[in-house]
């Protein structure tokens, strides 16, 4: 029998094509605004340039609180970014997961949590360290 | 010039994107947690082969903690994606060849840090490794791709200049579309290289080896006969089967599997527009030996295309019914859709009443595609499909999250 092989796309941002401009009134007047249509906002559009690049991560712990970033909040996170000094990172620790801003300052590179209960962590140049990805938007519940 | 990119240890290195201390041995087991279908570079050093069946190698691999997981497909599927849409920024021409794999097209030959250049953001932007062959033709970059993981290296590009040196050292078995059977054919004949095959006589390859054979011999040369598929072919037949977690031998419960099957696999050829013209059923026997697996099939022609999950369940029950033998222990069912036709070509049958009765099943189905869709899968279905988590459902215990698919399911940060 033969193979079938076969992918299927997960729903990810869903770029509606452009909307048609059709009236559903057969009968009547033409709807006034049917010239005027345009696509309705997107917030995929708008919080992910690169979608192949962009995940999505929740945040445990109030480590960046003054970052605006809450235990709880969905982090949008860019791959494709260069981790440049000053950007807010998920990175990896010894195998553990944090975010925090990254901070160059001569040679060496630091963690700072934006939260004065937490101190500021240098990288150890021996340690594992990677930055997984870049932050660019943080999303709040706020009911 | 193609340019074939495959992603090294695909599975484990999904995982590892999300689980960064998977530094050591990693195993990914295929459906039903049978055999070891990914492994780790560490896991294929201790020599497990690809496929092998997990209960044999079980206690080896606990004695290095290996990391075993159940094979997660929506996360490799969503991956798979990721890497696809990546090599598109590099090119408008990508044939996705399989879930790891894809050919680029590229008008001319490009240097090595270009490829590396591709490799370099695939890593970066979806933390999956890959590895580039390219070469003139397709059968050639796929070589040049295994001699890129054979040394590591990353990328290996294939020039006339030193083409034949490689051939020579490169294994019949291990070309593209030889395989073990027609490699030891080949072997038996005296040819034991790639260079070997290249240099055969047309006519030779023609008559051992059909035409297929005749275009790999060409392909060998440098003369690509394998262009790129941009586009998907249209799909002929779809079939839906998976193995049972523990053997079955109740007819009711082998009823309600294949009743599944017929479901998903109708509601995958509607998403196309299509209609069957052809069902098939199948299934295979739990013999006590562990290597023989009998098959049983029947299949039945319908009296008109449709797509229309009740009578097909119908039909499928029928053939079932066919198949079945008391006592027997079945491990797997399937079935396959075939002779797939776009709805609107359908042909008619003149006996059929048709109008009202054919638009009420496609209202009815578009329903249920709809509300399935919306509130997740199988909130409706037949009631021959059983309960929505069945006995014979599949054994999938240590699979990690849908870390890019599911809300509660995402990665935590700290």
């Amino acid at each position: 029998m033969k193979q079938v092989k076969e992918f299927f796309k997960p729903h990810g941002t869903q770029t509606d094509p452009l909307p048609i401009a059709d009236s559903p009134v057969q009968a009547g007047f033409p709807s006034p605004a049917d010239d005027y249509i345009e696509k309705r906002l997107d917030l995929n559009e708008m919080m992910i340039q690169h979608p192949a690049a962009t995940f999505f991560v929740r945040v445990e712990g109030d480590s960046m609180m003054d970052a605006g970033i809450r235990s709880g909040d969905i982090l949008v996170v860019d791959r494709s970014l260069e981790p440049v000094s000053g950007k807010i990172v998920v990175a990896v620790v010894n195998g553990d997961f944090t975010v925090k801003r990254l901070v160059q300052k001569g040679k060496k590179v630091y963690l700072c949590p934006e939260n004065p209960q937490f101190p500021n962590f240098c990288v150890d140049p021996e340690s594992d360290f990677e930055v997984w990805g870049v932050v660019t938007y943080v999303i709040h519940r706020a009911i | 010039m193609f340019a074939l990119v495959d992603c090294n240890n695909f599975y484990v290195s999904c995982e590892r994107v999300f689980n960064p201390r998977l530094k050591g041995p990693v195993a990914v087991l295929s459906n039903n947690d049978g055999c070891i279908v990914a492994r780790s570079q560490e896991v294929k050093d201790l020599g497990i082969p690809m496929g092998a069946p997990f209960f044999k190698y079980k206690e080896l691999l606990e004695r290095h903690r290996t990391t075993v997981f159940s094979s997660n497909y929506t996360l490799y599927g969503d991956m798979s994606d990721r890497v696809m849409e990546t090599l598109k920024t590099f090119t408008p021409d990508v044939q996705v060849y399989s879930i790891d794999e894809a050919f680029l097209y590229f008008p001319t030959v490009k240097e090595a840090e270009e490829l590396h250049a591709i490799r370099q953001r695939v890593k970066q932007w979806t933390g999956i490794p890959v590895s580039i062959g390219m070469a003139r033709t397709k059968t050639l970059s796929k070589m040049a791709n295994h001699l890129a993981k054979k040394q590591k290296s990353g990328v290996v590009i294939l020039e006339d200049g030193d083409i034949a040196q490689r051939l020579q050292n490169f294994p019949i078995e291990d070309i593209w579309g030889i395989g073990r059977q027609y490699g030891s054919f080949l072997r038996s004949k005296g040819i034991r290289t790639a260079l070997q095959l290249r240099d055969v006589e047309d006519a030779w390859a023609r008559k051992h080896m059909t035409v297929v054979g005749l275009r790999m011999v060409w392909e060998l040369r440098g003369i690509s006969c394998l262009p790129l598929e941009e586009l998907p072919l249209a799909k002929k037949s779809v079939i839906c089967s998976k193995s049972f977690g523990h053997p079955i031998t109740d007819f009711e419960e082998l009823c309600e599997a294949t009743s599944s099957y017929v479901a998903r696999a109708c509601e995958k050829i509607r998403k196309y527009d299509s209609q069957a013209t052809f069902l098939s059923v199948f299934a295979v026997v739990h013999d006590r030996d562990d290597h023989y697996y009998p098959t049983y099939k029947n299949s039945i022609t319908l009296t008109e295309p449709t797509a229309y999950t009740p009578h097909l369940i119908t039909e499928a029950k029928k053939l079932l019914a066919t198949l079945y033998r008391e006592g027997a222990r079945y491990r797997k069912t399937g079935i396959m859709l075939g002779g797939l036709v776009p709805k609107t070509h359908a042909q008619l049958d003149l006996f059929e009443t048709h109008g009202k009765r054919k638009e009420q099943q496609d209202k009815m189905m578009t329903v249920l595609d709809r509300l399935n869709a919306e509130y997740g899968k199988k909130v409706l279905r037949s009631a021959a499909e059983g309960k929505p988590t069945p006995q014979w459902g599949m054994r999938r215990n240590m699979r990690s999250p849908a870390y890019t698919t599911k809300w509660n399911e995402i990665l935590t940060v700290l």
